[in-house]
């Protein structure tokens, strides 16, 4: 009897198809309501969410946004129908967490993560180059040490309410801001903060951003959609699967934008971001290092932590507490250019990233 | 004896880099990778698909799967 060895998701057919899904939903909800050539961005929601909990005190990066519960809830509920839910942790969960603060410095330098590159891309956003040159750079950085024997070390099954903690954590984001929603003109309702004006007050209703999440989510458990591991094993293994999602994702968003008029090419005066190359591609090359040593790109991370790796939380803690460091410390840039001490966590996170891969390289027995 | 790999508790892609090492090594004949989560076995399989080789068997394990891969 043959055995099946793929579902549909894991063929290649099936990445295609999750990354067009998810280009076309990101633009739609451009089109909605989110910040241009961000939709569903994973570093800059969670910038958000940073700022709705008050963690930073930039004023225009306060949302909660539903997108990035529904990606953890939508993988949760993905994960348990599939019977590949397990609760799992222990593998070196600090250094993940730091990554994670470090993933969202280089990030907030460049102005976005992997998802937010390929979207501005599709968007005609050509610092969007720079940006994903220096992701490939950082990620292939992360290849010499993957090769030289570098790894976390291995996880332990572990008690199931340790896998629920980060899908309960976001249940409660979900609570919160349906017990405190949005009141117009105002920028706290309850506990929660909200943007006046800036990105975070540009968002698609809510119902619509929950359930976007929630089904992205879903595909992207089914197919383990991966914007770092397609250039990654690309570089490894010289292995397309991940990467051709990565590239649907990129072409059916540029359609889609072209469809809703969204398409404006250039490098001057884009949404959000700045002009400043090489910082564009020195962010992206701290960003794409620590989601290379960190085994995931933050959508996947979320994605994992709907499924029940408790490492994985840990890194999406560390990229939220990143957040409040990058807007507080002025790492983050702006449309104006990067922050005053942009530069200097760069520098520092990259430095971070050779000591973890220079000395974690204990070969596996 | 067939070498058995043991990339249970290992993330992405540590799993698919053992096994190719492996592949890297031995050339052919049976090669046996304990893995734990439904995504390093697709990810492994794939690894050994695209080399040549042949997925033998999946055996389901307590704590995961036992794939046996081959190569004439």
């Amino acid at each position: 009897m043959p055995i099946k060895l793929f579902s549909f998701f894991a063929t290649r057919g099936g990445i295609i198809i999750v990354g067009a899904i998810i280009g076309i939903i990101a633009t739609i909800l451009q089109k909605l309501g989110n910040p241009p050539n961000m939709g569903v961005c994973v570093a800059c929601f969670e910038r958000d969410i940073a700022g709705a909990l008050g963690f930073h005190r930039a004023s225009i990066a306060q949302y909660m946004r539903p997108e990035i519960i529904g990606f953890v809830l939508g993988s949760f509920i993905a994960a348990n129908l599939f019977r590949e839910f397990r609760a799992r942790t222990g593998s070196a969960p600090i250094v993940r967490f730091i990554l994670g603060v470090f993933a969202m410095i280089g990030g907030l330098v460049f102005l976005g993560c992997p998802w937010r590159a390929a979207l501005r891309l599709a968007g005609g956003d050509g610092n969007a180059i720079l940006g994903i040159a220096g992701l490939a750079v950082g990620i292939w950085i992360g290849t010499l040490f993957l090769k030289s024997g570098y790894n976390l070390g291995r996880s332990q099954s572990t008690h199931t309410t340790v896998g629920w903690l980060m899908p309960l954590t976001m249940l409660g984001f979900l609570i919160l801001i349906l017990v405190f929603p949005q009141i117009p003109g105002q920028d706290k309702s309850g506990i929660l903060f909200y943007s006046i004006k800036g990105p975070g007050a540009l968002h698609a209703p809510l119902v619509i951003s929950l359930f976007a999440g929630l089904f992205i989510g879903f595909l992207a458990q089914r197919s383990r959609f991966c914007t770092m591991g397609a250039i990654r094993d690309f570089i490894l293994f010289r292995q397309t699967h991940l990467l051709s999602g990565l590239f649907s994702l990129i072409v059916f968003a540029f359609f889609t934008n072209i469809i809703l008029g969204q398409f404006n090419p250039g490098f001057e005066k884009q949404p959000i971001a700045h002009t400043m190359a090489l910082w564009n591609f020195m962010g992206m090359v701290l960003a794409g290092l620590s989601f290379s040593l960190a085994g995931g790109c933050p959508g996947r991370q979320l994605f994992l932590a709907g499924e029940g790796d408790g490492d994985a939380a840990v890194f999406v803690m560390g990229m939220i507490v990143g957040a409040g460091i990058s807007h507080n410390f002025g790492l983050a840039s702006s449309p104006d250019g990067i922050g005053p001490y942009g530069v200097y966590g760069v520098i520092i996170g990259l430095l971070f990233c050779l000591f973890i891969g220079f000395t974690m390289r204990k070969q596996i027995a | 004896m067939d070498k058995v790999i043991d990339a249970r508790g290992l993330s992405c892609p540590q799993p698919v880099i053992l096994t190719m090492n492996e592949i890297k090594k031995v050339k052919k004949g049976e090669i046996v990778i304990l893995v734990d989560t439904e995504t390093s076995k697709e990810n492994v399989v794939r690894a050994a698909i695209t080399n040549g080789w042949t997925v033998k068997g999946i055996e389901n394990e307590e704590e995961g799967y036992r794939i046996s891969i081959v190569k004439g």
